[in-house]
């Protein structure tokens, strides 16, 4: 199949949060950068994985500039055939689906993969958004994905239960825990990626709609109120008490 | 200015994510001198009644039965060109997340996934970094669309009855088809839960999850795990919280055994109330726990049964 995997670049899971120029911009400073891993983990590694079984291409494609390419670059280390890099600053979720779906719209891609979320930005939303402008169907949150004859079986949790879902392809995806396990890229793997060509596609126009003004870190937690152990069973009343969540 | 708001009503009940978005969208469309439109799908009957919640007339499409995100798309959007709304109002949920991007995409509008509260300014509060910072985001374009964060809102059932309207107008093809929906088990979906107690790989091994369960039955609570224990299959994977996990944002998270690594802080960091049990003084949660217990959870775990039971019977 001819797949296309979504990759974002997104800081570290252990990176200091912190926020410069009047808390309107993140803090890069110091700050080592990943490639974002539901995207990584799940639609990377699934994708790799239903063409080991049926042979095809896994295109990654990313919304970034220059300094994104090493993170991306991971893609190709750990199997993508091609990384195309769309050169723009992502400012907001429906600015890289038109990007993406600009560069998608007749390739010919029998599946594009999401992951369900970004760890910085946490909005599930370009899957969605891409589907929309290359009117395909989309299935969020996937935890389970298998293709046969032209057309995918899918499971994705719900609220109270499991849906199984059938869609023909093409089909959107964004996928979540389950769907595979995280793959470490081999020494074979990463000298591949240094000759596995990594494409830069120009920016088309985009509506921009929205943009993010300001951050904010949380208040800080107020110390912790500690129990002693031998009257464990005074934590139940407080929380019933005094917390009044129980 | 009328507000349109995407809800679920199928189920027993009116979801109370639902009425949620109702109360919001009542908000807002309050704020701009407006009517609130619901629209739903499927069998749910007694419509009228999510008037309570805010709304001032409900559309429903009865032949859509589940979520295909293009049908839905395609109504949602119908019913925000007739009614002229400038808001698109849906729940950042399993169903939300199937349309509202959907929706933005095709009426060019600014999307805000997890609003926290009503706009001000045109700006609107949500969670980025994994709970570890919030951002206000602005929309430029000339609709939004605000996809509430479940549990941020307390839903309000003070109106009266909705109209309700049949959609009837053609709404293409189904992407997806549904085959089956398995029904978990008994117990409390997890993303639901005011209460979840979690364990991690403190407990030293399934078999010792016994007290952990019987604690969270006698609260009414979810069960919950760190990552290495369900990598290890001591837990069912979907019981696992965290940044690679579920987010979850109950009103009390009970830890036990648990580390407490930004990682797994991550997924639970907007609980209200965080109460931890850890037998190391310098365990990493205690620093965002309100609540904590320096000890072995295998002599606590009793101590919190005992003093649970006690309180349930007293109730
Ligand atoms: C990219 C990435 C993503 C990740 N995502 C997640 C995620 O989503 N969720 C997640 O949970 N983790 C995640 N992790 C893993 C995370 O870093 C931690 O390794 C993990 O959360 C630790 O789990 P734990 O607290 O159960 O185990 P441990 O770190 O082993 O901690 C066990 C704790 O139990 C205490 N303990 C031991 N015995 C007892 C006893 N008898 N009584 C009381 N306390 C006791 C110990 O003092 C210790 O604090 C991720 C890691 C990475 C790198």
């Amino acid at each position: 199949m001819k797949i296309l995997v979504l990759l974002s670049q997104v800081p570290d899971t252990t990176a200091r949060i912190a926020f410069t120029e009047n808390d309107t911009r993140f803090d890069a400073n110091g700050v080592q950068f990943i490639v974002n891993p539901y995207d990584e983990w799940y639609a990377l590694v699934r994708a790799l994985e239903l063409n080991e079984a049926s042979g095809g291409s896994v295109t990654t494609v990313t919304v970034g500039p220059a300094d994104v390419e090493p993170t991306i670059r991971k893609g190709l280390a750990i199997g993508a055939d091609e990384a195309v890099r769309i050169d723009a600053q992502p400012v907001d979720g429906l600015q890289v689906a038109e990007l993406i779906a600009a560069y998608a719209k007749d390739k010919g891609f029998e599946l594009i993969l999401a992951g369900k979320e970004t760890i910085d930005h946490n909005g599930g939303q370009v899957g969605g958004m891409v589907a929309e402008l290359l009117d395909l169907p989309y299935v969020p949150m996937a935890s389970k994905l298998d293709v046969a004859d032209g057309k995918a079986t899918v499971e994705r949790d719900v609220p109270g239960g499991l849906e199984v879902l059938e869609a023909k392809l093409p089909l959107v995806l964004s996928t979540a825990k389950g769907m595979a396990e995280q793959r470490i890229p081999n020494m074979r793997g990463i000298m591949a990626a240094r000759t596995k060509p990594l494409n830069v596609s120009p920016a088309g126009p985009v509506t921009g709609a929205a943009e993010t003004t300001k951050f904010q870190l949380p208040p800080a937690k107020g110390a912790v109120k500690l129990i002693d152990a031998e009257e464990a069973g005074k934590l139940i009343e407080l929380l019933h008490n005094e917390a009044k969540v129980i | 200015m009328s507000v349109v708001a995407f809800i679920d009503t199928r189920g027993s009940k009116v979801p109370k994510a639902s009425a949620e978005a109702l109360t919001y969208a009542r908000r807002i469309a309050d704020a701009e001198g407006g009517d609130v439109v619901a629209v739903t799908f499927g069998d749910a009957q007694g419509l009228g009644a999510l008037g309570a919640h805010g709304a001032s007339k409900v559309i429903v499409a009865r032949h859509v039965k589940h979520v295909d995100g293009q049908q839905l798309t395609r109504l949602v959007a119908a019913v925000a060109e007739s009614s002229g709304a400038k808001t698109v109002v849906c729940v950042h949920d399993a169903t939300g997340k199937a349309v509202a991007p959907r929706v933005a995409a095709r009426l060019k509008a600014g999307h805000v996934p997890g609003a926290l509260d009503i706009p001000e300014n045109g700006q609107v509060k949500r969670n980025v970094f994994s709970g570890k910072a919030q951002a206000w985001v602005l929309t430029t374009s000339e609709r939004r669309v605000l996809s509430l964060m479940p549990n941020s809102v307390a839903a309000s059932s003070d109106g009266g009855e909705a109209a309700v309207e049949e959609f009837t107008g053609d709404l293409g093809a189904a992407g997806v088809t549904v085959k089956e929906v398995k029904q978990a088990g008994e117990g409390i979906p997890l993303p639901e839960a005011d209460i979840v107690v979690s364990a991690g790989r403190g407990m030293k091994g399934p078999e010792h999850w016994g007290p952990v369960e019987e604690l969270a039955r006698t609260l009414g609570a979810a069960t919950a795990c760190s990552r290495p224990v369900a990598d290890m299959d001591w837990r069912p994977h979907h019981e696992h919280v965290g940044q690679t996990g579920v987010a979850i944002r109950p009103n009390c998270y009970i830890a036990i055994g648990i580390s407490g690594a930004i990682q797994h802080l991550a997924g639970v960091n907007q609980s209200k109330v965080i109460a931890v049990i850890n037998k190391d003084p310098e365990a990493p949660f205690f620093k965002a726990a309100d609540y904590g217990i320096v000890g072995d959870a295998f002599e606590v775990l009793p101590k919190l049964i005992e003093a649970a039971k006690k309180l349930k019977a007293e109730q």
